[in-house]
């Protein structure tokens, strides 16, 4: 059978999936870009009269598909990734967490509506400007998710959800190149958004400020508590639990004669402890959720390398099954600030072996 | 700053303004109560809307005061629908609509309504062959824009009310928001008929849907009779007064004002025919208000946007609608989505000048320069 050539290019805007569009044409796909519309002004908490930067997106995205000459429409999203994506940010944060909305936003919109939406139309790939790779094994045909050849790019950690029926319907055809090549030839290109920079923030709290939007969005206000120390003893007030993230040291307001951190939060007593760096080290940790990429599962301990957060380098790590689709995993040496919430992926190599989302660490 | 944008909102003539001031001081009651105050605006409101009737050649009881031409749209359509579901759900419409018939649609298909929208023809009329052959005994509505409000094309509406006669569960919806005022529109042979004051130098907020007797809607708005079963509300009396008032100037001077029109039109055509990157896509035979134009190779929104930097005000298909996809009506016509995504629209009053054109067309010349590198 021949190949079913055909693409949908997600388009975010940026410069990363225009040029992923261009290449894709550039190969002989047939393609059709499309931007998801997530979320609206009124859903974080803006006027509904001011330019929303989604918009701002859209009209670069848009642009970029005419210059391309590549068919090209909007997909209105913003009901699912309330749902699915800032409720359950919120939700996290409430529950003590730290949320990754970026990781469910690829696992729920991009690789499954998307997909889905894809299939619809008859294209056969889902393509994103992500830089990370896929390679298919000789041996057991399995998927395989792997690191960006430029590893100061590398997005792998963000990709773990995916499953084998959506790696086979993906192209990141990034995951060769440079960024600095990439942008190089947006330029020569004059895509509108060769210099636009990189996003940073989670794109529905603009300014980084989460309670905010957490406020405004749910209604409620997180009410101050009681700063403890290690012993448990009332050492200052702070302003609502969920302003706080484990490993923080900045903005506690707390004048202990020496540096202290975030340890532990209690949202059940609204209470935010406080302790030394050497606190933030533990050595183990439990996962739940967990997808496998290069195998079906993990059926007995294993040694991978591990990252328990986006920047950071990997650390060597026992990895434990457990029943029902957790693991434990002990560091080699111990870890500083593992947060709940946030997500454990596993390396061999430059191979994405699964990952999971961290429930709670310990020592 | 150069507005050619009058399609979208006109200013308002001083003697509508005039109008509203006047009858907003001298009534103060509500047309619904039953006291004095109330029974003398209930007296006006009928005055007005018995000079309204006499103005469109209706009857006042064929008049439903609505708060825009997309409330009107909304209520004939999803009336008609709703009241008519036991007889049929097929609905057959153009890809000319505005986005207020056009959703309309989108949200009953949705709901289970079978939509089909009949093919144009390339000088934006539709193909009334395709008409009868997709009309069937359970269609029990086609909704056709008297004039497009993207090219300005005129519909056949009369020949579409005559091919309905045979289907007697069929009812026609005209949205005549580009035409009263513009062309010779009548309700006659018309089961459903909307428009709005603002397109003709009246004010915003109020829009008239006609409805023949005897046809009956479910109302949008429910809350008790008004000054008819089908739309609740207090009456807006002052402005369905100015809306009378720029209704009656709009039709006494429409020769006059068409015929400005045509001729500012005509040289706007001649002079841009010229470029040989632009593409007119409103055909000749529509109505002089509106020039619907490409320039090849360039995004309508750029180039709208830099005539703005330029101080002239033009438009490109609401965002709204459909988002990022091309222009339907002007797709339809040309057959190109580059085109259409190139696409942007001029519209013209009577009140424009021979000076406003000419300084367009530098502004114009400019732009095209700047964006097609020629």
């Amino acid at each position: 059978m021949r190949e079913n050539k055909s693409a949908l290019i997600a388009m975010s805007g940026g410069v990363d999936s225009s040029m992923a569009a261009y290449f894709m044409l550039k190969n002989g796909y047939h393609c059709e870009g499309t931007t998801m519309r997530l979320y609206r002004n009124e859903d974080i908490g803006r006027c509904g009269f001011r330019t929303c930067c989604s918009q701002r997106d859209i009209d670069d995205a848009s642009e970029v598909a005419f210059q391309l000459d590549m068919p090209y429409e909007v997909l209105d999203f913003t009901m699912d990734f309330r749902q699915q994506i800032m409720e359950k940010f919120i939700r996290i944060y409430e529950d003590g967490g730290t949320p990754n909305p970026c990781i469910d936003c690829n696992r729920y919109m991009k690789f499954d509506k998307l997909l889905k939406f894809a299939q619809k139309k008859n294209l056969n790939y889902v393509v994103t400007g992500h830089y990370a790779r896929i390679e298919r094994d000789a041996e057991t045909g399995r998927y395989l998710l792997k690191k960006a050849l430029d590893d100061t790019k590398d997005q792998s950690y963000a990709l773990y959800t995916m499953t084998q029926n959506q790696l086979a319907h993906t192209l990141f055809p990034l995951g060769g190149l440079r960024k600095k090549e990439v942008r190089e030839l947006a330029e020569r290109l004059h895509f509108v958004n060769a210099r636009k920079h990189d996003s940073q923030d989670i794109c529905f709290v603009p300014h980084g400020d989460y309670t905010k939007f957490m406020e405004e969005y749910t209604g409620r206000r997180y009410p101050s508590g009681d700063f403890l120390d290690e012993k448990g003893t009332i050492i200052g007030r702070h302003t609502g639990a969920v302003r706080y993230t484990i490993g923080q040291r900045k903005g506690l307001g707390l004048n202990m004669g020496e540096a202290v951190y975030v340890c532990e939060k209690s949202m059940k007593d609204n209470t935010v402890t406080v302790g030394p760096e050497s606190a933030l080290y533990t050595k183990n940790l439990i996962a739940e959720d967990m997808n496998w990429i290069s195998f079906e599962t993990l059926k007995k301990p294993k040694e991978f390398q591990a990252k328990t957060r986006y920047r950071q380098s990997e650390q060597k790590a026992t990895v434990f099954p457990l029943t029902n689709g957790q693991v434990r995993v002990a560091f080699h040496i111990p870890q500083r600030a593992i947060t709940p919430g946030q997500a454990l992926v596993l390396y061999d190599g430059d191979m994405v072996v699964g990952g999971g989302t961290i429930v709670t660490a310990f020592t | 700053m150069i507005y050619l944008d009058y399609s979208a909102n006109t200013p308002v003539a001083p003697e509508v303004l005039e109008r509203f001031l006047q009858v907003e001081r001298a009534f103060m009651g509500n047309p619904n109560s039953s006291h004095s105050a109330g029974l003398a605006a209930q007296a006006e409101m009928a005055k007005v809307t018995e000079k309204m009737a006499q103005l469109l050649g209706v009857s006042p009881g064929e008049i439903i005061y609505t708060s825009g031409a997309s409330e009107a749209n909304n209520l004939a359509i999803k009336g008609i629908a709703r009241s008519a579901r036991h007889v049929g759900r097929h609905i057959i419409s153009t890809p000319l609509e505005h986005s207020s018939v056009s959703g309309c649609l989108t949200a009953l298909q949705e709901q289970g309504y079978e939509i089909d929208l009949v093919d144009i023809e390339r000088d934006g009329t539709v193909n009334l062959n395709e008409l009868k052959d997709l009309l069937r005994k359970d269609t029990i509505l086609v909704a056709i824009c008297g004039v497009d409000s993207e090219l300005g094309c005129i519909q056949p509406i009369s020949e579409i009310s005559e091919i309905l006669k045979e289907y007697p569960n069929c009812c026609l919806h005209v949205d005549a928001t580009q035409a009263v005022g513009k062309t010779n529109i009548s309700f006659s042979g018309i089961d459903t008929m909307c428009f709005t004051g603002h397109k003709f130098y009246g004010l915003n907020g109020c829009g008239v849907l006609l409805k023949r007797k005897n046809l009956i809607i479910e109302p949008l708005i429910h809350g008790g009779t008004s000054t008819t079963i089908y739309r609740s509300g207090t009456p807006a009396l002052a402005l369905a007064a100015a809306t009378q008032t720029a209704l009656e100037m709009a039709l006494k001077e429409q020769s006059h004002r068409y015929e400005v029109v045509q001729d500012l039109h005509r040289k706007l055509r001649k002079e841009l025919e010229s470029y040989p990157n632009v593409r007119l896509n409103s055909p000749k035979n529509g109505v002089p208000h509106i020039l619907n134009l490409s320039v090849q190779g360039v995004k309508g929104t750029v180039f709208q946007r830099s005539l703005d930097e330029q101080g002239v005000c033009v438009s490109v298909k609401s965002a709204c609608s459909a988002e990022g996809q091309p222009s339907r009506a002007v797709l339809a016509v040309s057959q190109d989505r580059k085109n259409a995504l190139s696409s942007w629209r001029l519209s013209l009053s009577h009140l424009t000048t021979e000076e406003e054109i000419q300084e367009f067309l530098r502004a114009f010349d400019r732009c095209y320069t700047m964006l097609t590198g020629r």
